[in-house]
């Protein structure tokens, strides 16, 4: 068992145009680790430096089993075997 | 009332740029629809897709968003319903063949805002300018665009007659 990771359109340049690809972790953080492992270039793209720490990036989206981390602990959100997670850019603009 | 503007653009090429080969194609219906919105929403922006079939590049399916920064200059579909709304498209074979946005005091061109957060690469980027007429009648300024790695191109928009159960329409 592992963890579904939907890719969006723009970051499929990463996956070689999989919509989605496997991973795993026992939390997001973990899961965006082993995801970069094997998709280079992909972690840079979903995190960035805050204030000296990593945290999501402001207009990423990230859901497990269609929660948004954001209300469930963010990168240290808890994964299982089995979790679907969707990654999706935020659609805004000024 | 219906929005009669009917903007179609010529093959007027920008002089000194090689002729711009996009072109987005709207039924007159979805074009008022966006213009409806934009203006409704007006002093706030409005935004939304016109979803279509897969590699179609036919906007064919309206789906206005709130916009949940509910700001005169920015705008951003809630997270919640992102997620319903690509989860919905996803089921259908579709993708947003087109991003639209108002913008309420400026012209209808992409903000630096916008070129950084676009994210859809195969979307056409549609612009609508409330500023001259607000909620009010009148033409709005109506442009479409492609924003690929930080680029702006603009692009032709060509409304297409509605159709024939509206032209029944009184």
């Amino acid at each position: 068992m592992a963890i579904e990771v939907r890719i969006p359109t723009i970051l499929r340049t990463y996956t070689d145009g999989a919509k989605s690809v496997e991973g795993t972790g026992g939390s997001l953080s973990e899961l965006i680790d082993d995801l970069e492992g094997n998709h280079p270039g992909i972690k840079g793209r979903l995190v960035e430096d805050k204030d000296g720490s990593v945290d999501l990036r402001r207009f990423v989206n990230v859901y497990v089993n269609d929660e948004d981390v954001r209300f469930i602990g963010g990168l240290e959100a808890p994964l299982s075997d089995g979790d679907q997670v969707v990654v999706l850019p935020a659609v805004a603009g000024g | 009332m219906a929005v009669t503007l009917c903007r179609e653009t010529g093959a007027s090429a920008i002089e000194g740029l090689p002729t711009l080969v996009g072109v987005l194609t709207l039924a007159q219906e979805t074009y008022d629809a966006i213009v409806a919105h934009a203006k409704r929403d007006h002093p706030d922006e409005a935004c939304g897709v016109v979803a279509g079939p897969e590699g179609s590049d036919r906007a064919e399916r309206f789906v206005p968003m709130v916009n949940a920064a509910g700001s005169p200059t920015f705008y951003e579909f809630d997270s919640t319903e992102l997620l319903a709304l690509y989860k919905d498209m996803d089921a259908r074979d579709e993708e947003p063949v087109v991003v639209y946005h108002s913008h309420t005091a400026t012209e209808a061109y992409p903000s630096r805002t916008d070129i950084g957060l676009a994210s859809e690469p195969h979307a056409h980027y549609v612009l609508v300018s409330t500023r001259e007429h607000g909620n009010s009648d009148g033409p709005v300024e109506f442009r479409s665009y492609r924003i690929i790695d930080g680029v702006v191109t603009e692009e032709e928009v060509t409304i297409t007659p509605a159709s024939s159960t509206e032209e029944s329409t009184p």
